[in-house]
């Protein structure tokens, strides 16, 4: 078999339904054998939105998303949204092709350095140098993106190892002596933890991505309802808990509920399982949760005590520690007292807008998410649109709420709904975009109308890149910086494409407009035109403490 | 203070790479850095002396050298019993000082000369650093003309 062929048997054999990608010099060979294959192949209008499409399948699924890009631009073009997964740890296999072996360094035409430009964008990468080793580093690749914590894995192919003759061997197991993540917490560990907690008073659960990508929601609302406290989420965590469970607080951070985040800064036990502390969440890091212990869960030994000290690490899957947990607990702790005062919090600080007769972005969210009977998968773009979907959907279900949220890519939103939808082609897959983010990757409408993946694009339109425009006016003495943004006619725009656009400029039309995209059988783009200066709040300034927020406080 | 770390890695390309492009981009601050295969010829052994007072920054760095896909085992050998040693070349010019003069100076710490010209001496010393500084702050007077060293390699005691 020749090296193309190699790789496109191992990608079936690793279960790969569906590539995105983009055709190019130096991916000749490899798009020959494409042209035979069984695999579903889904050309993208930018490669951006290929590498994106394939992380909003990996997240809508959990199988690893697959994106193919040729040499130098079109493997450059890959990069934004390799960084996008890594930050998120999301198993992704993007394929580049790369110059011949011998060409390699001689600044050949489309040539780049790959494997260097990703190196501390993946979690590893491979610049293949011999068709024989193409099997073995595929399988490898494929084990180390999708097992531990996941993320990306680049494989560069210079075009003579896509040509050349080789064996086919594959190899059944993968054993690397370099990579062994644990599983399972150690049984030491989780003891104490577990003596901790039975003697917490206002213990705390803080829960992330790690649930999701560890299938541990399940574990999760046994453990929160055995132990009877309450339980945050980070925005990477939404849908790992439902949403409107009793214990409940909702998103904490720099955009979470005010209760959430003084539950954090009162508690004297916060049990963070698959969270990183970062910094959007912590806040002023010095002056974070001072009155709590830390028990952390996390299958990457380094995120534990990167940014703020531990008391109990537990090395592991999630699912697994969470499971120890549940056995190893035998008194929870006694949290009425502490309920006391969060329901204080709650009644004092509810999540809530000022309704009007313009057109509220919370409005449009919410009524999304009634027309869906929350049953929707939820993209989004960065900004003020990404938090708004956050706060104002009730998720119930793990992968439902698509969003880059360690790197903050503007654009990501719409190309990974397509990949998503591509993933879950029976559930509705909306984009919550902002008019700014939605322009960087709206080439990608094309994509979904020549292929039918019937996305429905929900644009808040407030003619300003809003999140930036917001930290203008509260802290930049509304000195509007290059944030007002003009953008074109969307619906002649979404017409032009073979896509629908509807036009929505009056509350009244909100409900019915949605309505019309579900019941639509093709890519719907909605320009809803938003109140223009509505803020996000609860907010809390960069830097400060997470309890002491700013606005929307009622 | 200074710490000594010895990595394992897989004997392949680009793991140099990988190591200091995480130093770098992480902030982390190389001392030195020395690089060898071991008896086994697929994997390296690279000694890695950072300075850091900072515990979470040393366990951070420790941590994210696991991390990489390619590193085998890590080990500070700082909280161990060690040897370690550096291997330096001075070119020392014999305009000030007599090649009998400098044989007695390095005799003392176990230096050699190893070259001489009519106008110069190579001085090779095997050492640890605090012998190395000493030596070199002798020879300074006489004129140092050029320097080259190693970095720290390290093997552990039992």
């Amino acid at each position: 078999m020749n090296g193309s062929e190699i790789l496109l048997e191992c990608l079936k054999r690793e279960g790969v339904e569906v590539i995105f990608g983009y055709p190019g010099g130096s991916v000749l060979p490899l798009f020959d054998k494409l042209y035979e294959s069984d695999i579903r192949f889904i050309l993208t209008r930018h490669e951006q939105g290929a590498a994106h499409a394939a992380d909003g399948y990996a997240r809508a699924t959990g199988k690893v998303g697959v994106c193919i890009a040729t040499s130098g631009p079109g493997a450059t073009n890959l990069v934004t949204g390799i960084a996008t997964a890594h930050m998120d740890s999301i198993p992704m296999i993007a394929i580049t092709g790369q110059v011949k072996t011998f060409l390699i360094g001689n600044d050949a035409f489309q040539e780049a350095d790959l494997t260097g430009i990703t190196r501390s964008i993946t979690k590893h990468n491979y610049l293949v140098k011999d068709t024989k080793e193409l099997a073995s580093t595929i399988r490898e690749a494929f084990h180390i993106a999708s097992t531990g914590r996941p993320g990306p894995v680049l494989i560069d192919i210079p075009v003579d190892v896509q040509i050349g003759e080789s064996d086919f061997i594959w190899p059944e197991e993968v054993n690397m002596r370099s990579y062994q993540p644990t599983f399972f917490g150690h049984p030491g560990q989780i003891k104490k933890a577990a003596r901790l907690i039975s003697k917490a008073k206002k213990p705390v659960i803080y829960a992330g991505g790690g649930i999701i990508i560890s299938g541990a929601s399940h574990e999760l609302k046994t453990f929160t309802e055995k132990l009877k406290a309450p339980l945050t989420w980070t925005l990477m965590g939404i849908g790992a808990f439902p949403s409107d469970h009793e214990l409940s607080l909702g998103m904490l951070g720099m955009h979470g509920t005010a209760y959430a985040n003084h539950a954090i800064m009162e508690s004297d036990l916060i049990i963070a399982v698959g969270a990183r502390f970062d910094d959007r969440v912590t806040g002023k890091i010095d002056e974070f949760a001072p009155h709590a212990k830390i028990i952390h869960i996390d299958i990457d030994p380094a995120s534990i005590s990167k940014n703020v000290k531990v008391d109990i690490p537990i090395v592991g899957d999630a699912k697994n520690i969470l499971g120890q947990l549940i056995e190893e607990i035998k008194t929870p702790p006694k949290t009425l007292e502490w309920f006391k005062s969060i329901e204080a919090w709650k009644n004092k600080h509810p999540m809530t807008y000022k309704d009007s007769s313009k057109i509220k972005p919370q409005y449009v969210i919410e009524q999304i998410y009634e027309a869906t009977n929350g049953e929707a998968i939820i993209a989004t773009e960065v900004g003020q649109n990404q938090m708004w979907a956050a706060q104002w959907y009730n998720y119930k279900y793990p992968r439902t709420y698509i969003s880059s949220g360690g790197l903050g890519t503007m654009g990501y939103g719409f190309p990974a709904a397509m990949g998503a939808k591509v993933g879950c082609p029976d559930k509705e897959v909306i984009d919550i975009a902002g008019d700014g983010s939605i322009q960087m990757n709206i080439q990608e409408l094309a994509t979904c109308v020549c292929n039918k993946i019937n996305v429905k694009i929900a644009i808040l339109n407030n003619g300003y890149l809003g999140m930036v425009r917001q930290w203008q006016e509260l802290f930049y003495k509304k000195r509007y910086s290059h944030t007002c943004i003009s953008h074109p006619d969307f619906v002649k725009l979404a017409e032009s494409f073979g896509a629908v656009g509807i036009l929505v400029e009056k509350k009244e039309d909100v409900r019915p407009a949605i309505e019309k995209s579900l019941k639509t059988d093709n890519t719907v783009l909605i320009d809803f035109r938003i109140d223009p200066e509505e803020n996000v709040f609860p907010m809390v300034p960069a830097g400060q403490a997470i309890n002491r927020m700013i606005g929307g406080m009622a | 203070m200074k710490h000594t770390i010895s990595a394992l890695v897989e004997n392949k390309f680009g793991v140099l790479a990988r190591i200091s492009g995480l130093f770098s981009a992480r902030g982390f601050n190389i001392d030195s850095l020395a690089v060898g295969v071991t008896e086994d010829p697929q994997v390296s052994r690279m000694t890695i002396v950072v300075n850091t007072k900072d515990e979470r920054i040393l366990e951070q760095i420790k941590k994210q050298l696991n991390k990489l896909i390619d590193v085998i085992t890590v080990i500070d050998l700082t909280k161990r019993e060690f040897i370690g040693r550096e291997l330096v070349l001075f070119k020392v010019s014999l305009d000030k000082i007599k090649k009998t003069n400098l044989a007695k100076l390095i005799k003392r710490v176990e230096g050699k000369i190893i070259k001489t010209t009519s106008k110069e001496a190579i001085v090779e010393l095997s050492a640890e650093q605090d012998d190395i500084k000493e030596l070199f702050n002798k020879l300074k007077d006489a004129g140092v003309k050029e320097l080259t060293r190693t970095g720290r390699i390290a093997i552990s005691i039992n």
